[in-house]
């Protein structure tokens, strides 16, 4: 196989999806909260959650999987929060990002890096 | 996976007019990433659930849109609140054009 610039595509992945999620809006800090171990020994199945008090919707990206996107969360008019928990692949250490759409417009964004002790994307 | 996709939902049974409440689901389903191969070589094709929903009362609690970075057998947790006595639908969207459904009552006291 070609050998391709892996690390620049894939960060081109990312960002393009993050852009398509807020339409290249500036982003703040405050305002969502991620929660991922630091470390995780099985790469298959990391914990991950997400709180945004006010968010309409959340997304969240594994910067450094074959394909970056994990999930997408929207929220209802009966969501008692905007809080959602999951577990997700991690191929290899990476960071994990999650951007959250608040209901007034703007954006939100966390990063967390998670060590991955056993790879989860079987390649 | 239509004969291995079981859903377990855990509501409670009961709540107070407008209590928030914890729902956690799984549905066992091998979510296939298209990244493995098999002993020639061959990639598998992708077979994940891509969507999961959770409606209150014909109202909207969660939309989640999956992607194959979802673990083997999907868990969520999320939270709800409850106006009033009702029923949560729960709704998994397979590749394969399945779904999978399941439901759970809940008393306002």
């Amino acid at each position: 196989a070609a050998l391709l610039p892996v690390a620049s595509s894939a960060q081109e992945a990312v960002d393009a999806i993050i852009a398509e999620f807020t339409g290249g809006a500036e982003m703040g800090a405050e305002g969502l909260t991620l929660t991922t171990p630091e470390i995780a020994e099985n790469g298959n199945t990391v914990p991950v959650e997400v709180d945004a008090p006010g968010a309409a919707s959340i997304l969240v990206l594994a910067s450094g999987n074959p394909t970056p996107k994990v999930a997408t969360f929207t929220f209802g008019p009966m969501a008692g929060a905007q809080f959602a928990s999951t577990r997700i692949r991690l191929a290899g250490t990476q960071d994990v990002v999650a951007i959250a759409k608040m209901q007034d417009g703007s954006f939100v964004r966390a990063s967390r890096e998670v060590k991955v002790t056993i790879g989860g994307c079987g390649g | 996976m239509v004969d291995t996709a079981t859903p377990r939902v855990r509501v409670p049974r009961d709540a107070t007019a407008g209590e928030i409440i914890e729902i956690k689901t799984l549905i066992s389903h091998d979510m296939e990433s298209g990244q493995r191969r098999n002993g020639d070589g061959d990639l598998i094709p992708r077979s994940i659930i891509n969507r999961f929903t959770c409606d209150f009362n014909g109202q909207n609690v969660i939309d989640v849109a999956m992607e194959p970075a979802i673990s083997t057998n999907p868990f969520f947790e999320f939270m709800a609140i409850v106006p009033e006595s009702g029923t949560f639908v729960f709704t998994w969207y397979d590749d394969d054009g399945d779904v999978y459904t399941d439901s759970k009552d809940i008393t306002v006291t």
